[in-house]
């Protein structure tokens, strides 16, 4: 398959990352050389294999319900961008 | 005091022949006069290194010495460590000083150690070279022309160079195994699940795994008794029993069977790097193992699947950096959306970007059963190579690279022969299997050759028990730079 | 043409646990801005997620109540989207394996009872709150909801109305209460409906493409949000027009849906299983557990108390949409056995009428069950009239003579009077008093037997037994 600059420009705003044109260009003929290494995998029949999605073969542990954590939004804060009455302030957020 | 073992240098601390502070004076000392040089470094604190050495002596006087108490560590700094400056060797997080401390960084604590500093690293582990740090390059202490391995390059750079009698580091592909090897150091990866990730900044989940890195097996060993352990603020982590991992070092080697794969020996591997290791390998013969050849066939795809999974796995853990709560946020914007596109445009470098665009395609719409699905499945072929492999052999062994360092700015420009660094080493990942490096000797410019030692699952102690014998019988670990002169 | 509407709900019912879902933050309501977002919940680097046993028992709780099938393992995946109250810039939640699958609830509607199938519920994580007031142009977050545990509840499209809509939505409030998982609290946005509405002309299989809409934080408002996005898309389809699929917002203040701006891009959500979190495995021991622990359910309870009490459907739907009121009627009807339907009509009259006019729950309710039976028992052996009843209660709601019915009785003389003669005594009286009302009534004006009944009534200062003074004068006017 081949990437397009379109595809780029798609994936670039979904993961909300300003790309100018000339970048795009570029970041294309990379990823293009990436995935035809990618590629290489499509070669191998992997039908009626269970995907692995976690290094060990383990099942979830459960933390008991009890309330561990205290108040710590002062020291939180202190590397927050914008902060004002304990708010993390953004620009404004449409709905 | 520079080239002593940890257990050597708390020897000296126990005896009292010397304190914890002078100690830690003595490398802070060494990093004021290599570090401009090096960059093996993003962040000194005499007073908060020397804070914690008053606390160990105090504890050494009051009879409460573990074997770390009071010696100095380098932290990679991607551990959040309360107080300190935290970066992940990026702009994101060039203001952010850590509200929490990793558990790896408690454990540390607890056991009396002192943080000698926050190592420079490729940005978000990101790398093979530490040429993606914000913070510039670290350099080969063999060879300042030579990259130093990555992405815990400032972690093996430090240890090379006698800066810090040890480092952590993580290793998600290969970040810990390669820059040990590339800087003629030991290092090791431990089974995924050993040590806690809680409070190590992710990359990709699945694969990261923090190790230590030190001049010696012995001195490995001695880390892993630190690092490794249950914690419950991990989910993948492993609850089983505490082990001792210095408990085997001193066993022979005459019933080991070491597994070579033959894919591993038959192309791509420099002949100056093949011939190192087929010297360590007779050198094993000579103390008994035997050897058997083995086959990994699968694991030719490691790079390609390793390249859709931990891209994936980054694009969504590095969805958190928006300039919202913490690190950076760009200076100008239109609306949210703008700040977000501008401050993951500005706050990320080029490699970091590539590998978010690479994840974020591979999971979207329409492209995640032919990419992240087959990749997956892919993994468990070659996570199923080595559980065959393991039935005819205890411990696997190669190359850790297919060459020594190469110069800065060989492949900085052209990322697939970047990623072909790490292929020998990905596939443990993939698999979750443990791995270590140590130094066999030099090849081209003089630059360190590692051998890359797989073990089975849980298999640490026995790996260091290996590499500790190989290292009685042989000096490459003992070796320093020349060029850095130990006062 | 004659069109059909078709509605499919889901809801998050926000879990009753201590703790968030992944972090041992406290979930309380209420408290001063991101005071309860720990490291997890703002997601500091580093961070990672362990998840809450309550939060899973109570969501196979909710399974075994609705007789779905529990997942073992189910798969905890990430939905990866940019928004400021979503700090990982992903939720966790379930996607292709969910906790609950299937099952089904039954709902009333007028006489009619109607099957509602459940397609699935997951355990998910809550987003924080993005508050709009000004700050110097700017939103304020604040993520204390962040991470608090949801319970997504997603309907099969089998509703066809918005009063099944509703009934629908009523009959999960009152199960997620009964069993004790949510508070169902809507005000504080502890229960929140989603619609996915579509019409299509009547007697046609295929669906209509739907429209999701959000933000519906009461039942009335699900209600007229259904009935004016229905009447939108048929407007739209009857001048020939499509309908786009999205997301919209009901607006309440103006009573209609608009599309949703935050929404409006095609969202690319790029699921995939959370790396952090293993399967989630639940053994067949665990559930058995879980299901012997279940109370008596709110539809096995109606039908008990159609059974066993004669109540009407709709009578034993009232009583049993909560499971306090379903505790206080059988505590009631325990000591009346014989009373239920007087019991039920107390309780869902004046008793309900009472709570709602000093809004408090009936678990608050001043007259203990044990006090109305007391209250009851008079009534139904003729001791006081419906009248005085309503007098006795009301001094019982103040906590006169202790609460006591008979106490009050006595001190206010309300006792009635059943005796016989003495009440022909007094009819004799009022017949010679209103010579003529009783010859009208002889000459066939029916109307004039009611005054006397009244004159009567007037005498004893309503203490008469209303069915006797009837008999007794009717046999006297012969």
């Amino acid at each position: 398959m081949t990437l397009s600059l379109d595809d780029v420009k798609r994936v670039a705003s979904l993961a909300r990352i300003e790309i100018s044109e000339d970048e795009a260009q570029q970041m294309l003929t990379q990823l293009s050389g990436i995935f035809s290494l990618i590629e290489q995998m499509q070669a191998v029949d992997t039908s009626g294999i269970e995907p692995m999605s976690h290094a060990q073969d383990m099942m979830q542990r459960l933390r008991e319900d009890v309330v561990t954590e205290s108040d710590q939004h002062l020291l939180f804060q202190s590397v927050a961008p914008q902060v004002e009455a304990g708010l993390y302030l953004v620009p404004k957020v449409i709905e | 005091m520079l080239n002593a073992s940890l257990k050597q240098l708390a020897h000296q601390l126990a005896a009292r022949k010397i304190s914890s502070i002078e100690l830690t004076e003595i490398f802070l000392e060494r990093i004021k006069t290599l570090n401009k040089d090096l960059n093996a470094f993003i962040t000194v604190n005499e007073e908060m290194s020397l804070d914690q050495a008053r606390a160990a002596d105090k504890m050494i006087s009051s009879g409460q010495v573990q074997p770390l108490t009071g010696i100095p560590v380098a932290q990679k700094d991607i551990f959040c460590a309360k107080g300190w400056l935290t970066t992940c060797g990026s702009k994101m997080l060039s203001n952010f000083v850590s509200p929490y401390d990793a558990t790896i960084i408690e454990r540390f604590n607890q056991a009396g150690a002192v943080i000698i500093g926050k190592t420079n690293m490729d940005e978000f582990a990101m790398g093979s070279s530490n040429e993606t740090s914000y913070y510039g390059p670290v350099k080969n202490p063999w060879d300042i022309s030579a990259v130093p391995g990555g992405s815990s390059g400032g972690s093996a750079c430090a240890v090379a160079a006698r800066m810090a009698p040890a480092a952590t580091a993580t290793d998600t592909g290969g970040s810990i195994r390669q820059p040990a090897a590339l800087c003629g150091i030991s290092g090791i990866k431990p089974t995924y699940g050993l040590v806690s990730r809680y409070g190590m900044i992710a990359f990709a989940s699945s694969l990261d795994q923090a190790g230590p890195m030190a001049k010696s097996a012995e001195d490995l060993a001695l880390l892993m008794n630190v690092m490794a352990g249950f914690d419950a603020r991990d989910s993948t982590s492993m609850q089983r029993q505490t082990e001792d991992y210095s408990r085997d070092l001193e066993k022979p080697l005459d019933r080991l069977r070491i597994g070579l794969p033959k894919e591993y020996f038959a192309k791509g591997m420099n002949h100056d790097v093949a011939s190192a290791v087929e010297a360590a390998i007779a050198e094993y013969r000579k103390l008994g193992a035997t050897i058997v050849e083995v086959s990994l066939p699968n694991t030719k795809l490691s790079i390609p699947v390793y390249y859709v999974l931990a891209p994936a796995e980054a694009s969504s853990n590095l969805s958190r950096f928006d300039g919202v709560r913490y690190g950076y946020r760009a200076p100008q914007y239109s609306d949210l959306e703008d700040m977000y596109k501008k401050t993951r445009a500005q706050g990320f470098g080029a490699e970091v970007k590539r590998r978010i665009l690479i994840g974020t395609y591979v999971l979207s719409h329409g492209y995640y059963d032919a990419y992240y699905l087959q990749a997956q499945k892919l993994r468990r072929l070659i996570a199923n190579d080595f559980t065959e492999a393991f039935k005819q052999c205890d411990v696997i062994m190669g190359p850790t690279t297919p060459a020594v360092a190469f110069d800065f700015g060989e492949k900085s420009d052209d990322p697939i022969q970047m990623y072909l660094s790490d292929i020998y080493t990905s596939a443990t990942n993939l698999a979750g299997l443990p791995g270590m490096s140590i130094p066999v000797g030099f090849g081209d410019k003089n630059r360190p050759v590692g051998l890359h030692i797989v073990g089975n699952y849980f298999r640490e102690a026995q790996m260091l028990n290996i590499a500790h014998q190989y290292q009685q019988v042989t000096d490459w670990h003992l070796r320093a730079p020349e060029r850095l002169p130990v006062a | 043409m004659q069109w059909e509407i078709v509605i499919g709900l889901e809801i998050h019912a926000q879990l009753s646990t201590r703790s968030k879902i992944f972090s041992g933050a406290s979930t309380a309501y209420g408290a001063q801005p991101n005071t309860q977002a720990c490291g997890i919940d703002i997601a500091l680097p580093g961070v990672l997620p362990v998840l809450n046993y309550g939060a899973v028992e109570r969501a196979v709780k909710f399974g075994v109540a609705v007789g779905a099938k529990i997942n073992s393992p189910s798969i905890f995946a990430r939905k990866n989207y940019f928004y400021p109250d979503l700090p990982k810039g992903y939720q966790i939640s379930q996607y292709e394996i969910p906790v609950v699958e299937g099952g089904s609830i039954k709902i009333q509607v007028g006489d009619a009872e109607k099957t509602v199938r459940l397609t699935r519920a997951h355990l998910e994580e809550d987003a924080g709150k993005s508050l709009h007031e000004d700050f110097h142009g700017m939103s304020g977050i604040d993520l204390n909801r962040a991470g608090t545990p949801l319970l997504e509840i997603v309907s099969e499209p089998d509703m066809r109305s918005s009063t099944e809509a509703v009934a629908y939505a009523k009959a999960l409030h009152t199960l997620v209460r009964w069993t004790g998982i949510c508070d169902g609290n809507m005000q504080e946005g502890s229960f929140r409906c989603d619609a996915n509405v579509s019409v299509r002309p009547r007697g046609t299989e295929t669906l209509g493409t739907r429209c999701e809409i959000k933000n519906l934080n009461s039942f009335r408002f699900l209600e007229k949000a259904i009935d004016f996005e229905a009447r939108r898309q048929i407007e739209i389809l009857e001048e020939g027009g499509h309908i786009r699929q999205e997301t919209r917002l009901y607006d309440a203040q103006r009573d209609e849906t608009r599309t949703m701006r935050s929404k409006e891009d095609a969202h690319d959500y790029r699921y995939f299983p959370d790396p952090d979190l293993l399967p989630l495995a639940i053994s067949e021991e665990w559930i058995e557990q879980i299901k012997a622990s279940l109370p008596e359910l709110p539809e096995v309870r109606r039908h008990r108390y159609i059974r066993d009490f004669g109540l009407t459907n709709y009578d034993a739907g009232v009583l049993t949409s909560a499971r306090e009121m379903a505790d206080y009627f059988e505590m009631t009807v325990k000591q009346l056995p014989m009373q239920a339907k007087l019991c039920a009509n107390w309780i869902m009259g004046d008793v309900s009428g009472r709570l709602n006019k000093e809004n408090i729950e009936i678990t608050q309710c001043p007259v203990s069950p044990g006090q109305l039976a007391g209250l009851l028992l008079r009534i139904s052996d003729g001791t006081i009239s419906g009248k005085s009843a309503k007098d006795v209660f009301e001094s019982m709601w103040q906590g006169e003579q202790g609460g006591d019915a008979d106490a009050i009785i006595a001190a206010k003389g309300l006792k009635q009077i059943s005796d016989d003669s003495e009440i022909e005594r007094l009819i004799d009286e009022v017949l010679a008093t209103f010579p003529q009302q009783v010859a009208d009534y002889r000459s066939g004006k029916e109307k004039a037997f009611n005054s006397l009944v009244g004159q009567v009534m007037k005498a004893t200062k309503g203490k008469a037994n209303p069915g006797q003074v009837n008999s007794i004068l009717k046999k006297k006017l012969e």
